[in-house]
């Protein structure tokens, strides 16, 4: 496989992935916003969405003030915005289609129908009344496009690459997540635990679609430490950190197979594998939540610039 | 103008016996019915991404080549015709690019002017010498055939270039049996799937010499944005080879190489798609940003086999064209079995006279024009038109060659009230390697307005599923 086909098949993984966690992050922002609040609190929410997103920057070049009308607009319609969702499409449909040959045709038509259709959208009539409508349907999408991937594409050096794609950019997602919202999670808010705080709880789980999933698998109120754990240790939440990492290696497992070769790359995923399997969430607590978090995107940036090289993404 | 013939009813009277299965099935079938499938054809065009043909700058200029759902039929026997007169033909132009780029016998000989070729743009001074393996230098041609009449054949172009629309010729097939598997069931038609798997073995079988494994193959396309993209990545994909952009490809250690996940590969065979000019920046067009610097050295010392060869242009150039009669007896030694359309070469004066007289008759073409611009159709053009393009003519008469306007055949066509006649031609494709192979059928070009003759896809034509019938 050319290193440009490897480059272009990990990237439309991950900006099909954006695009679906961006529409998550602004599903729950809105939520968060129409919230009754003293003062200016919603600005607050923005930010954190905006940041999360790391696109806090850009917006605040292009936009100024914290309006939400115009975040929205920022976040779904701007191309300016390399992170927007307009952008996410148009790039991931470029992208299949300068790889056509890597693709199955339902994984194509995938693509190409939901750029189609997004670019045929006025931004003008997406009102707050249609946008929940419309954040569903983005995520509908790319649940498409991820069911064509898995039910009809070979397993070999194009699925492979799709899926380090896809887990690189899911568990960067939640890592930044975590990093803008850790400090609700802290035990001194529990002690608080107020109104406000549950529902900045069940947003975080919201964020990452694990508010029903979190009741099943603990049977028990919202409690930071739980969800920390759901979010970061837990096996079976496929947003955690721990499952992007599982399928991180035996995806690049599976990659040195079938080259007959391991690289630096598959060393890293492991051993960020290991440390995620065998920590414990009250000592992460203990030495620093946000330092954990911070250590991680650290090491997955680390890891996507050593597949990039490992597999000659770009030389 | 006299009727044209038509490819169903001949001059008129009785159908024509390839079409009479089509002809008892088209008179029970309801306009709506038709235009239903029709409708159901383009569908099936969109999903298959053949509408991804065309690209604007916004990328949403995407655009369907209109495809007519009745088929055109050829018979066995007018096929073998063509079959023989078609080998003959590329076997000779292939002798001639031989020639041409060793001892120039022909020239020697007289046979065609010197200049003509050492003047000509398309003629590589840097091919002489040259030696690419079998010594074929056009191994994709596609010809283009007119028909005036039920024996009258003839050949209005050769393409030893870069052929392209063989992508339709197979979409085309695949839906009309998804369309209409009855027709199918009463016609015998001659399958052309193995289009990819016949282009496969020809371009494995001029692999270099002493390879130690089986030949790697990669087709060099300009990019997403080439009109023809899709067909080279169609091709790619059906054939199981790389489809490679220049940035992918590298000359280290005197080897073509291309860039992948396990590092650099050697490339044997480059089925390529981007003109002679833009092949390599060091030899060629220095701007070129769509090549691989340093290739032709590789290819000159034999490692790497160049489809077709740099230089093959020269064999399709519109000013040789006329030759090309001269050039089938000089190599083979005998009359060609299919006719050129008489060609006046406006360089020489007595042509250059005549064609001035007779502008309102005459197809007028440029040398190097292609795609149905720069050209004036006498006898639909106003008398403004035509006297444009005498100026233009006298400016620079070495640039245009003229033609008869050919009465060409008409084939019926699903038109907007009913079933009408429209002019039609066709481009088999033919593949030159350890042997020759000609897919039987190829694309068929059909002028969808009434009346006219101008077939390209870029002047408002459509295509035909070609069928040739079996014995």
């Amino acid at each position: 496989m050319l290193g440009r086909t490897a480059n272009d098949l990990y990237w439309l993984s991950r900006y099909i992935e954006r695009a679906e966690n961006i529409a998550r992050l602004l599903e729950v922002g809105y939520r968060i916003v129409l919230l009754p609040r003293e003062g200016e609190g919603f600005h607050e929410e923005w930010r954190s969405t905006l940041e999360s997103a790391g696109c806090v920057q850009g917006y605040v070049q292009r936009h100024g003030e914290l309006i939400s009308q115009n975040v929205i607009d920022y976040m779904l319609f701007d191309t300016s915005n390399p992170s927007s969702i307009a952008s996410c499409l148009a790039n991931a449909r470029r992208n299949g289609r300068a790889q056509r040959t890597a693709l199955t045709r339902e994984m194509w038509e995938s693509l190409n129908s939901s750029w189609l259709e997004f670019s045929a959208i006025r931004p003008a009539t997406v009102t707050s009344n249609s946008l929940p409508e419309l954040l569903d349907w983005v995520r509908s999408r790319s649940a498409l496009y991820r069911g064509a991937l898995l039910n009809t594409i070979l397993r070999n050096d194009t699925y492979y690459f799709s899926q380090v794609g896809t887990f690189i950019e899911r568990a960067d997602s939640t890592a930044r997540i975590l990093d803008v919202k850790y400090y609700h999670l802290l035990p001194s808010s529990e002690m608080v635990g107020s109104e406000k705080d549950n529902y900045q709880w069940a947003a975080l789980l919201r964020s990452v679609s694990a508010h029903r999933s979190y009741r099943w698998v603990f049977k028990d109120h919202y409690r930071p430490l739980k969800i920390a754990d759901f979010m970061i240790l837990n096996r079976q939440m496929p947003r955690s950190l721990r499952s992007c990492y599982d399928e991180l290696t035996l995806a690049l497992r599976d990659l040195a197979v079938f080259y007959g070769a391991r690289h630096d790359c598959q060393m890293t995923a492991e051993a960020t594998r290991d440390l995620l399997l065998e920590a414990d969430m009250r000592n992460i607590f203990q030495s620093g939540l946000h330092e954990f978090v911070q250590d991680f995107i650290g090491r997955n940036n680390k890891l996507g610039n050593e597949i990039s090289s490992a597999y000659h993404f770009s030389d | 103008m006299v009727a044209a013939f038509d490819e169903m009813n001949g001059f008129g009277g009785e159908v024509r016996a390839p079409y009479r299965a089509l002809a008892e099935w088209l008179g029970v079938q309801h306009l709506d019915t038709l235009r239903q499938k029709s409708a159901e054809a383009e569908v099936l065009f969109r999903r298959s991404g053949i509408t991804f043909a065309v690209y604007g700058a916004e990328e949403a200029g995407e655009r369907l080549i209109p495809f007519d759902i009745l088929p055109r039929i050829i018979s066995a026997e007018e096929w073998r015709r063509l079959e023989l007169g078609i080998e003959q033909r590329v076997r000779s132009l292939n002798a001639f690019l031989y020639d041409i780029y060793h001892r120039q016998e022909i020239l020697k000989a007289g046979k065609i002017p010197e200049e003509l070729i050492t003047q000509n743009s398309a003629f590589l001074p840097e091919m002489i010498g040259v030696d690419p393996p079998r010594g074929v230098y056009s191994h994709i041609i596609g010809v283009d055939l007119v028909r005036t009449g039920e024996n009258d054949f003839m050949v209005l172009e050769d393409n030893t270039r870069t052929p392209s629309g063989v992508s339709y010729m197979l979409e085309n097939r695949e839906t009309m049996m998804h369309l209409f598997p009855d027709l199918f069931s009463r016609n015998r038609v001659r399958p052309v799937e193995n289009y990819p798997d016949a282009l496969l073995k020809t371009l494995e079988s001029v692999a270099p010499g002493n390879l130690d494994a089986e030949p790697t193959i990669a087709l060099l396309t300009p990019g997403v944005y080439n009109s023809a993209y899709f067909e080279h990545s169609f091709l790619a994909d059906q054939m199981g080879v790389e489809l490679v952009e220049s940035t992918d490809l590298v000359v280290i250690d005197g080897l073509l190489r291309m860039k992948t996940t396990e590092g650099l590969k050697r490339v044997d065979v480059l089925y390529r798609r981007v003109d002679d000019d833009f092949l390599d920046p060091l030899v060629f067009d220095p701007t070129s940003l769509l090549g691989v610097p340093g290739i032709f050295d590789v290819y000159r010392s034999g490692r790497v086999t160049i489809v077709n060869a740099p230089g093959a242009g020269i064999a399709d150039d519109k000013a040789i064209y006329s030759y090309i009669p001269a050039i089938i007896e000089f190599y083979t030694g005998k009359s060609p079995i299919l006719a050129n359309v008489e060609t006046y070469n406006c360089r020489e004066p007595a042509s250059l006279k005549y064609v001035l007289e007779h502008l309102p008759e005459l197809v007028i073409k440029e040398v190097h024009g292609s795609g149905g611009y720069g050209m004036l159709v006498g006898p639909k053009s106003t008398k403004e038109q035509i006297e444009a393009f005498r100026a233009k003519l006298i400016a620079n008469p070495t640039n245009y060659i003229a033609q008869p306007t050919l009465s060409l055949s008409t084939c019926p066509t699903l038109a907007d009230s009913s079933v009408a006649p429209r002019h039609l031609d066709l481009r088999p494709f033919v593949l030159i390697g350890d042997q020759v192979r000609l897919m039987p059928g190829g694309l068929t070009r059909v002028a969808l307005k009434k009346g006219s003759l101008v077939v390209n896809s870029s002047q408002g034509g459509g295509t035909k599923d070609t069928w040739v019938l079996q014995e």
